[in-house]
């Protein structure tokens, strides 16, 4: 299962990877809307669970063949059960937008981070 | 020109398309008439005066009502009207429980308004299709289907043909009918009764929603006061509505953000504290049987007593066992309380759809107190299959549980017997004899005919036909103001007495429920914190209805720091809660104190509407005494210790070698004296007369005097 994989004790709290996941997805710098964020050198994101994909009434969130939990923007509601209901505190809103917004492992944070805190894993 | 509709091929008898309008701050400012008899369809603007003081929902619904009827209007006269209404809240996705469809009538049980309320989808769909609310006038001469299609904007009214009126089959039909293809049922929501609605007095709107999960629909119902009944004499038999594009924000908010926030906040509460306060997300309302089992408060053989030895067979566990764990059951988008709990696969053994494996919505509480241990049926599958069957038929499975308790007290009192009841041995505790009472009531015929209409007009009928004693039937009948009472035991609670007696449309917990806070944890001690209570709560709850909101979110969960608040009863974050999603909603700013304002508003119309159609007064809210107090022997005899003590300690009574009835008698006096002082106390809080009557400074504070209200008023001094 592909997820990205952390290791907080690396993480020197530099946020490029913030901005690099909210220019990547929403054209902007802004870590209200990235799917990963730093506090206090800790790493918060979706570790591909998929305790969203119950909770949702409306069937918009489904893992795909790579294991990665996606949303169907189109399907969903903008109910946000599942941020309400992620273990993690990963699944992401911001009152620009209708739906969630969550991590879906793409890499591209990964690419820029300096020490190597978050890099994408596909072990099973 | 009749028309041929192409996607049923049924005839049209009326099309009617209009523009699809703009949804602003939580209102469509428009609202839709269709009258049955005539066909006719028309739009009406909503007027500043309506979003002022009756804000939406039952508001809109009482204040339509109020234009369409008389004094002297019946509930089966074409003038009533059937008026569905969410509110400026309803629709929005984020925050638990904002789905409720309102509906409002002249109830033929009580022969004033009722209004009663259902989940569902049809109240916000109806709102996203460009109303704010829908009145159902006239009585069509041959059943007619009602399709509102929201998203192009066209309204039919077409011939039925064929369909049962039985909801699981005929709301399955609709959905698959009016749907373009299998991801297009979830766009539709269908109002319609069942069999049972034409032939009793207590026929129920079930509201549909597709669940896309099940692949199947399930219902919603309002269930009180004969409402489906009245829908049936209209001839109406399925209101279908489409719309597709669900969204977050299609109520257009000022504060899309807050209500982001606020919905997320409450859904992490109800994640983090459910499992430990209420377990509403596994098995919904059901959760409380075995505590008021506990606390001698469930309704076992109609309200004789509060508890059972077999009340651990129907224990909440039990039911746990019975529905599909671990599926987003709300009843509308966003909703993470999850109460509406569904029996999947369940085999039915009676009936006409005896061998059919169906699914099955609840158990509820109600259903479990009132099919259940109010009938001495502990048995859970009989109660799923009973729920099923009320629900399907299209019967108020509160009203039929408690009119069958009291027919089976009856049967064992011998003022029925298997001859009265043609052949049916309707002991407490016979299940089979409960289904067939069902049955019938489904085709009209037998003794299901007479028990169908209700047990006030059945107490009329016993003490004609059999001779029966009046005053026992009034004693045990537990009605007031023709609609009976809902599944909880108040003979303890002078505060819930009141909660049941001392309300609009009669002896449901929709208004106030206060037995624990008096009851059990001694919060409201004097008469006036009884009153203040029977203010703030019942203006508080009649709130929701205004606003297409429901209202277990409110205090079915409770914050973990709840318990240091000023108030924990009224769990003052979550009406914070409500302040801030209204004004998100709408742009005003109101406050917690201006919120039991606008419902005061409302309430105090709803009183009048009652008093002019010649109900609504200190009369009126009289209560059946098995409410108040042991009616019997054996009911004083089975709590003895408890009763003898209250009268030693409470009267200064020496029980000392009297009997039971002196006893009995003594104990009658003293608590029907205690709620005459109640209704003094919480009379005069409303801001009453001692008749029950809302005073022109009443009115004039609310800013509520109304030439037409005042005029109410006036004569009823």
């Amino acid at each position: 299962m592909k997820l990205l994989a952390k290791n907080d004790s690396l993480c020197i709290g530099c946020g490029e990877c913030e901005e690099a996941c909210s220019k990547t997805y929403f054209k902007e710098v802004n870590q209200e809307k990235s799917c990963i964020r730093i506090k206090d050198k800790t790493i918060n994101v979706c570790t591909q669970c998929g305790e969203c994909i119950d909770v949702c009434s409306v069937a918009a969130i489904s893992r795909d063949k790579n294991g990665i939990v996606r949303i169907n923007k189109k399907i969903c509601v903008g109910c946000f059960m599942c941020v309400g209901f992620c273990p993690e505190l990963a699944m992401k809103m911001h009152g620009d937008l209708l739906e969630p917004f969550k991590c879906v492992a793409c890499g591209q944070c990964s690419k820029v981070c300096p020490t190597h805190a978050i890099y994408i894993s596909e072990e099973a | 020109m009749e028309l041929e509709n192409n996607q049923t091929g049924q005839p049209f008898l009326k099309e009617y398309s209009y523009d699809l309008g703009v949804l602003d701050r939580g209102y469509t400012n428009r609202t839709l008439y269709i009258n049955v008899g005539s066909y006719k369809i028309k739009e009406k603007p909503v007027t500043p005066l309506m979003k002022d003081k009756f804000i939406g929902g039952k508001g809109f619904g009482l204040y339509y009502l109020w234009q369409a009827v008389t004094e002297s209007t019946k509930w089966n006269d074409p003038e009533n009207e059937i008026i569905i209404s969410s509110g400026p809240v309803g629709g929005i996705t984020q925050y638990p429980g904002s789905g409720k469809s309102l509906v409002v009538t002249l109830s033929p049980l009580t022969n004033m308004p009722i209004d009663s309320n259902a989940g569902g989808y049809f109240g916000p769909f109806l709102k996203f299709a460009g109303f704010d609310a829908i009145e159902l006038q006239g009585k069509a001469d041959k059943d007619v289907i009602i399709f509102i299609d929201g998203n192009k904007g066209t309204i039919s009214i077409e011939e039925a043909h064929g369909e049962t009126s039985d909801t699981h089959i005929l709301g399955g039909q609709l959905t698959e009918k009016y749907a373009d293809n299998e991801e297009d049922r979830r766009n539709i929501a269908v109002i319609s009764t069942g069999s049972g609605a034409e032939h009793t007095n207590i026929g129920l709107l079930n509201f549909t929603f597709y669940d896309v999960r099940r692949k199947g629909i399930r219902l919603k119902q309002a269930g009180r006061g004969g409402i489906g009944t009245v829908f049936r004499d209209k001839h109406i038999k399925a209101v279908v509505i489409k719309f597709a594009g669900v969204k977050g924000n299609l109520n257009h908010p000022v504060d899309q953000l807050t209500l982001n926030k606020t919905g997320i906040k409450l859904h992490k509460e109800i994640h983090d504290l459910d499992n430990a306060q209420n377990r509403m997300r596994k098995i919904g309302t059901a959760n409380i049987i075995e505590v008021m089992d506990q606390y001698d408060l469930l309704p076992t053989h109609n309200y004789k007593f509060g508890a059972h030895k077999d009340t651990f067979k129907i224990a909440s566990d039990v039911f746990i066992s019975k529905v599909t764990q671990n599926s987003p059951d709300g009843c509308w988008h966003g909703c993470s309380m999850a109460c509406a709990k569904a029996a999947d696969h369940f085999e039915l053994k009676t009936g006409p759809y005896k061998g059919q494996k169906v699914t099955i919505d609840g158990p509820e509480y109600e259903n479990a107190a009132g099919l259940g241990s109010n009938c001495g049926i502990f048995d859970p599958d009989a109660i799923l299959e009973l729920n099923f069957y009320c629900d399907t038929y299209g019967i108020d499975t509160i009203s039929y549980a408690t009119l069958t308790a009291f027919v089976m007290e009856c049967y064992e009192n011998g003022i029925l017997n298997q001859e009265r009841t043609g052949g049916l041995e309707l002991n407490f505790g016979n299940t089979e004899a409960s289904l067939e009472l069902l049955h019938q009531m489904s085709q009209g015929v037998g003794f299901g005919k007479i028990a169908g209409l209700g047990i006030r007009k059945m107490k009329a009928y016993l003490a004609k036909e059999f001779g029966a004693d009046p005053q026992f039937l009034f004693d045990i009948g537990m009605e007031q103001k023709g609609l009976e009472f809902s599944e909880y035991l108040p003979k303890e609670s002078l505060a819930q007495q009141g909660g049941y007696g001392l309300t609009n449309k009669g002896p449901q917990h929709d208004e106030a429920w206060l037995i624990f806070m008096d009851m059990v944890n001694n919060q409201i001690p004097t008469f006036e914190d009884k009153a203040e209570a029977l203010h703030y709560y019942p203006m508080f709850r009649t709130w929701f209805g205004l606003n297409g909101l429901c209202k277990l979110p409110w205090n079915d969960i409770a914050p973990a720091d709840n318990k240091l608040t000023d108030e924990p009863a009224k769990i003052p974050e979550h009406v914070q809660n409500y302040v801030d999603i209204f004004n998100a909603v709408t742009g005003k700013a109101i406050d917690k104190h201006e919120l039991i304002r606008q419902s005061e508003r409302v309430y105090n119309f709803q009183r009048i509407f009652n008093i002019r159609m010649g109900f609504g007064k200190r009369v009126h809210d009289k209560l059946p005494y098995r409410a108040m107090g042991p009616v019997t022997v054996e009911e004083y005899v089975s709590r003895q210790e408890r009763y003898d003590k209250q009268l030693t300690e409470l009267l200064d009574y020496d029980t000392t070698g009297k009997s039971t009835e002196e006893k009995i008698k003594v104990m009658r006096d003293y608590r029907e004296s205690q709620y005459e002082k109640l209704t003094d106390a919480v009379y005069k809080r409303r801001g009453w007369t001692m008749d029950g009557v809302p005073t022109v400074e009443k009115l004039r504070e609310l800013e509520m005097d109304l030439p037409e209200l005042l005029e109410v008023v006036e004569k009823n001094m």
